[in-house]
Protein backbone atom coordinates (compact mmCIF):
# COMPACT_ATOMS: atom_id res chain seq x y z
CA UNK A 1 0.00 0.00 0.00
CA UNK A 2 2.79 2.39 1.19
CA UNK A 3 4.38 1.15 -2.47
CA UNK A 4 1.21 2.26 -4.15
CA UNK A 5 0.65 5.85 -2.95
CA UNK A 6 4.64 6.86 -2.94
CA UNK A 7 4.30 5.67 -6.85
CA UNK A 8 1.44 7.47 -7.82
CA UNK A 9 3.17 10.76 -6.31
CA UNK A 10 5.91 10.03 -8.90
CA UNK A 11 3.46 9.11 -11.40
CA UNK A 12 2.07 12.91 -10.95
CA UNK A 13 5.81 14.12 -10.59
CA UNK A 14 6.97 12.74 -14.35
CA UNK A 15 3.82 13.84 -15.55
CA UNK A 16 4.71 17.63 -14.63
CA UNK A 17 8.45 16.71 -15.15
CA UNK A 18 7.29 15.59 -18.90
CA UNK A 19 5.08 18.79 -19.44
CA UNK A 20 7.09 21.30 -17.95
CA UNK A 21 10.44 20.32 -20.58
CA UNK A 22 8.22 20.29 -23.38
CA UNK A 23 7.21 23.61 -22.64
CA UNK A 24 10.76 24.51 -22.51
CA UNK A 25 10.73 23.97 -25.74
CA UNK A 26 7.97 25.08 -27.45
CA UNK A 27 6.44 28.52 -25.59
CA UNK A 28 7.91 31.36 -27.21
CA UNK A 29 9.68 33.38 -24.89
CA UNK A 30 12.21 33.55 -22.33
CA UNK A 31 9.81 34.96 -19.43
CA UNK A 32 6.79 32.05 -20.94
CA UNK A 33 9.62 29.58 -20.61
CA UNK A 34 10.27 30.48 -17.27
CA UNK A 35 6.61 30.20 -16.24
CA UNK A 36 6.71 26.60 -17.61
CA UNK A 37 10.07 25.80 -15.57
CA UNK A 38 8.92 26.91 -12.52
CA UNK A 39 5.60 24.50 -12.07
CA UNK A 40 8.19 21.81 -13.34
CA UNK A 41 9.79 22.54 -10.42
CA UNK A 42 7.64 22.24 -7.78
CA UNK A 43 5.06 20.39 -8.32
CA UNK A 44 7.67 17.38 -10.27
CA UNK A 45 10.45 17.27 -8.70
CA UNK A 46 9.21 17.88 -5.53
CA UNK A 47 6.43 15.13 -6.24
CA UNK A 48 9.17 12.96 -6.78
CA UNK A 49 10.74 13.45 -3.96
CA UNK A 50 7.82 13.02 -1.48
CA UNK A 51 7.33 9.90 -3.32
CA UNK A 52 11.11 8.65 -2.36
CA UNK A 53 9.88 9.78 1.20
CA UNK A 54 7.03 7.81 1.50
CA UNK A 55 8.63 4.35 -0.27
CA UNK A 56 11.60 4.54 1.87
CA UNK A 57 10.34 5.76 4.74
CA UNK A 58 12.17 8.22 7.38
CA UNK A 59 15.43 6.36 7.38
CA UNK A 60 18.86 8.30 6.70
CA UNK A 61 17.79 9.03 2.63
CA UNK A 62 14.05 9.73 3.56
CA UNK A 63 15.12 12.07 5.82
CA UNK A 64 17.29 13.77 3.37
CA UNK A 65 14.95 13.81 0.50
CA UNK A 66 12.72 15.64 3.10
CA UNK A 67 15.93 18.34 3.14
CA UNK A 68 15.69 18.41 -0.40
CA UNK A 69 12.00 18.96 -0.74
CA UNK A 70 12.59 22.07 1.76
CA UNK A 71 15.43 23.66 0.39
CA UNK A 72 14.25 23.28 -3.15
CA UNK A 73 10.72 25.12 -2.28
CA UNK A 74 12.56 27.69 -0.54
CA UNK A 75 15.29 28.51 -3.02
CA UNK A 76 13.59 27.81 -6.26
CA UNK A 77 11.43 30.95 -6.74
CA UNK A 78 14.27 33.11 -5.70
CA UNK A 79 16.57 31.93 -8.50
CA UNK A 80 13.25 32.09 -11.02
CA UNK A 81 13.09 36.01 -9.80
CA UNK A 82 16.60 36.25 -10.60
CA UNK A 83 16.88 34.74 -13.77
CA UNK A 84 13.00 37.01 -14.71
CA UNK A 85 15.09 39.88 -13.44
CA UNK A 86 18.59 39.95 -15.01
CA UNK A 87 16.94 39.32 -18.38
CA UNK A 88 14.61 42.08 -18.07
CA UNK A 89 17.10 44.28 -17.28
CA UNK A 90 19.35 43.10 -19.85
CA UNK A 91 17.33 43.83 -22.63
CA UNK A 92 15.77 40.58 -23.55
CA UNK A 93 12.67 41.54 -25.43
CA UNK A 94 9.44 39.93 -24.95
CA UNK A 95 7.14 38.18 -27.48
CA UNK A 96 4.97 39.35 -30.18
CA UNK A 97 1.91 38.19 -28.55
CA UNK A 98 2.59 40.03 -25.15
CA UNK A 99 0.48 42.72 -24.04
CA UNK A 100 1.68 44.25 -20.50
CA UNK A 101 4.88 45.18 -19.24
CA UNK A 102 4.65 46.43 -16.19
CA UNK A 103 8.07 45.93 -15.00
CA UNK A 104 9.35 48.47 -17.81
CA UNK A 105 6.31 50.76 -16.18
CA UNK A 106 7.83 50.75 -12.87
CA UNK A 107 10.89 51.64 -14.04
CA UNK A 108 10.03 54.60 -15.98
CA UNK A 109 7.99 55.85 -13.03
CA UNK A 110 11.52 55.50 -11.26
CA UNK A 111 13.63 57.94 -13.15
CA UNK B 1 7.76 24.16 -42.98
CA UNK B 2 6.87 25.66 -39.34
CA UNK B 3 4.07 22.47 -39.43
CA UNK B 4 6.32 20.09 -41.13
CA UNK B 5 8.91 20.55 -37.80
CA UNK B 6 6.06 20.51 -35.37
CA UNK B 7 4.84 17.23 -36.89
CA UNK B 8 8.37 15.39 -36.97
CA UNK B 9 8.64 16.56 -33.18
CA UNK B 10 5.53 15.76 -31.74
CA UNK B 11 6.33 12.26 -34.12
CA UNK B 12 9.60 11.49 -32.26
CA UNK B 13 8.47 12.59 -28.90
CA UNK B 14 5.03 10.08 -29.12
CA UNK B 15 7.36 7.61 -30.27
CA UNK B 16 9.99 7.81 -27.56
CA UNK B 17 7.65 7.53 -25.23
CA UNK B 18 6.09 4.91 -26.61
CA UNK B 19 8.97 2.96 -26.67
CA UNK B 20 9.62 3.68 -23.12
CA UNK B 21 6.29 2.28 -21.81
CA UNK B 22 6.26 -0.54 -24.53
CA UNK B 23 9.94 -1.87 -25.07
CA UNK B 24 11.17 -4.48 -22.62
CA UNK B 25 14.56 -2.62 -21.79
CA UNK B 26 17.20 -4.67 -19.09
CA UNK B 27 17.34 -2.15 -16.38
CA UNK B 28 20.45 -1.44 -14.84
CA UNK B 29 20.84 -1.31 -11.11
CA UNK B 30 18.06 -3.13 -10.42
CA UNK B 31 17.15 -5.71 -7.66
CA UNK B 32 14.87 -8.67 -7.60
CA UNK B 33 11.86 -9.00 -6.28
CA UNK B 34 10.67 -5.70 -5.89
CA UNK B 35 7.53 -5.34 -7.87
CA UNK B 36 7.27 -1.92 -8.16
CA UNK B 37 10.96 -1.22 -9.68
CA UNK B 38 10.19 -2.10 -13.27
CA UNK B 39 8.08 1.54 -13.47
CA UNK B 40 11.05 3.22 -11.48
CA UNK B 41 12.90 1.69 -14.11
CA UNK B 42 11.00 3.67 -16.85
CA UNK B 43 10.60 6.64 -14.94
CA UNK B 44 14.43 6.83 -14.96
CA UNK B 45 13.95 6.83 -18.86
CA UNK B 46 11.34 9.64 -18.94
CA UNK B 47 13.47 11.64 -16.92
CA UNK B 48 16.13 11.15 -19.23
CA UNK B 49 13.65 12.28 -21.99
CA UNK B 50 13.05 15.59 -20.25
CA UNK B 51 16.65 15.95 -20.04
CA UNK B 52 17.04 15.53 -23.99
CA UNK B 53 14.38 18.49 -24.42
CA UNK B 54 16.22 20.65 -21.59
CA UNK B 55 19.47 19.97 -23.80
CA UNK B 56 17.69 20.92 -27.08
CA UNK B 57 17.02 24.56 -25.33
CA UNK B 58 20.70 24.82 -24.33
CA UNK B 59 21.97 23.99 -27.45
CA UNK B 60 19.19 26.00 -29.53
CA UNK B 61 18.26 29.07 -27.12
CA UNK B 62 18.65 32.34 -28.49
CA UNK B 63 19.53 34.38 -26.17
CA UNK B 64 21.65 33.42 -23.09
CA UNK B 65 18.32 34.12 -20.68
CA UNK B 66 17.15 30.58 -22.26
CA UNK B 67 20.27 28.89 -21.21
CA UNK B 68 20.05 29.45 -18.08
CA UNK B 69 16.59 28.45 -17.38
CA UNK B 70 17.59 25.67 -19.23
CA UNK B 71 20.47 24.52 -17.44
CA UNK B 72 18.60 25.32 -13.87
CA UNK B 73 15.79 22.86 -15.37
CA UNK B 74 18.52 20.46 -15.75
CA UNK B 75 19.52 20.40 -11.98
CA UNK B 76 16.22 19.82 -10.83
CA UNK B 77 15.71 17.01 -13.23
CA UNK B 78 18.91 15.36 -12.20
CA UNK B 79 17.83 16.13 -8.12
CA UNK B 80 14.52 13.50 -9.55
CA UNK B 81 16.88 11.55 -11.37
CA UNK B 82 19.07 10.85 -8.03
CA UNK B 83 15.32 10.45 -5.61
CA UNK B 84 14.63 7.52 -8.64
CA UNK B 85 17.92 5.82 -8.41
CA UNK B 86 17.69 5.71 -4.73
CA UNK B 87 14.44 3.83 -4.74
CA UNK B 88 15.63 1.26 -6.98
CA UNK B 89 18.98 0.52 -5.61
CA UNK B 90 18.01 1.55 -1.94
CA UNK B 91 21.87 3.16 -1.60
CA UNK B 92 21.10 6.24 0.17
CA UNK B 93 23.94 7.95 -1.28
CA UNK B 94 22.45 8.91 -4.43
CA UNK B 95 19.96 11.74 -2.56
CA UNK B 96 23.29 12.99 -1.29
CA UNK B 97 24.47 13.62 -4.77
CA UNK B 98 21.09 15.49 -5.69
CA UNK B 99 21.33 17.47 -2.36
CA UNK B 100 24.51 18.54 -3.08
CA UNK B 101 23.48 19.10 -7.06
CA UNK B 102 20.02 21.74 -6.08
CA UNK B 103 22.94 23.68 -3.87
CA UNK B 104 25.28 23.95 -6.43
CA UNK B 105 22.85 24.66 -8.96
CA UNK B 106 20.95 27.40 -7.14
CA UNK B 107 24.46 29.14 -6.49
CA UNK B 108 25.18 29.04 -10.25
CA UNK B 109 21.92 30.24 -11.53
CA UNK B 110 22.29 33.25 -8.78
CA UNK B 111 25.47 34.26 -10.59
CA UNK B 112 24.64 33.70 -14.03
CA UNK B 113 21.71 35.86 -13.41
CA UNK B 114 23.61 38.72 -11.74
CA UNK B 115 26.39 37.93 -14.92
CA UNK B 116 23.18 38.72 -17.13
CA UNK B 117 22.38 41.95 -15.30
CA UNK B 118 25.59 43.80 -16.59
CA UNK B 119 26.87 44.95 -13.06
CA UNK B 120 29.33 42.45 -12.24
CA UNK B 121 30.13 39.92 -9.13
CA UNK B 122 30.69 42.33 -6.40
CA UNK B 123 27.37 43.75 -5.43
Amino acid sequence: MKDIIGLVFIGIGLLFDLIGSLGLVRLPDVYNRLQAATKCVTLGTCSILFGTVIIVGFCAAGTKAFLCIIFLVLTSPVAAHAIARGAHRAGVKLCDGSVVDKYAEDKEGER
Amino acid sequence: MKTLKWFIGAVLLVAAIAVIIKVDIPFLFCREGMHFVEFAGRALFILVLSCVLCLFRIWKGPTGADRIVAVDILGIMIVGLCAVLTITTRRSWYIDIGIAWALQSFISTLALSKYLEGRGFDE
